[in-house]
């Protein structure tokens, strides 16, 4: 594991009007199965790919939103929120789906998944990876 | 002359909305689809864009609220909501269409 890389996903699109929601989600799931660190970082219009209650039967679109809650299973368990898009937007963590995963050294205890961080602490997070990808 | 205006972008990520605010005339309608929709939502710092044109109607597509996990109930007042066949009916009722994108 000593040659891990920290991988951080920046998720800044709104889902279904663009690919790159969808796109980010395929390649995290994909990055995840190569054992590599991996964040991921919900900024600007990107918080909305995390509402609860997406239903796209009207639109004949696929609903990926219930993709987010396997995210545990492939221990990716650092989702950070930006604190000022999500108010900006005028919504908070409770209109966000509840994200969490197992922790295996303490009897599989169920954690959340999601921090919600400012500007500035998602800027150092930042500081510390490896790699970035922006969606 | 009355023209339906379209709008599919985000006002939190593009100044779409805010530019067919500017140009539309006095007693249009705006109906706000796919990505758009998320303008409509009350609470948000952008939402004035919406309140300050009163001389606007305004309307959202329904499945692409549904789809987005938008809830009715926090549209911003006045803001109207549209099926399919309501858009359809929209865009017969007005002169022209014109979408912003």
């Amino acid at each position: 594991m000593s040659d891990a890389k920290k991988f951080m996903y920046i998720n800044r699109k709104a889902p279904y009007g663009t690919i790159y929601a969808w796109e980010s989600l395929e390649v995290v799931l994909i990055g995840a199965a190569f054992d590599q660190e991996v964040s991921l970082a919900f900024v600007d219009d990107g918080v909305y790919q995390l509402m609860k209650g997406q239903d796209t039967t009207e639109v004949g679109i696929k609903n990926f939103s219930p993709t987010y809650a396997a995210l545990g299973d492939y221990d990716v368990n650092k989702i950070y929120i930006e604190k000022e898009s999500l108010e900006a937007r005028g919504l908070t963590l409770d209109d966000l789906q509840h994200l969490v995963w197992e922790d295996e050294d303490e009897d599989w205890a169920e954690k959340d998944s999601i921090r919600v961080v400012t500007s500035a602490e998602l800027a150092e997070i930042f500081e510390q990876q490896d790699i970035t990808l922006s969606f | 002359m009355s023209i339906l205006h379209t709008v599919n972008k985000s006002t939190y990520e593009r100044d779409t909305l805010e530019a067919c605010v500017r140009l539309a005339a006095k007693g249009g309608s705006v109906l706000l689809i796919e990505d758009g929709v998320y303008s409509a939502m009350s609470g948000g710092n952008k939402s004035s864009v919406i309140e300050n044109a009163s001389d606007l109607s305004f309307y959202v597509l329904g499945p692409d609220i549904k789809a987005r996990g938008l809830s009715e109930d926090r549209l911003i007042d006045g803001v109207k909501v549209v099926d399919y066949k309501g858009f359809v009916e929209l865009t017969v009722s007005n002169d022209s269409v014109s979408a912003w994108l």
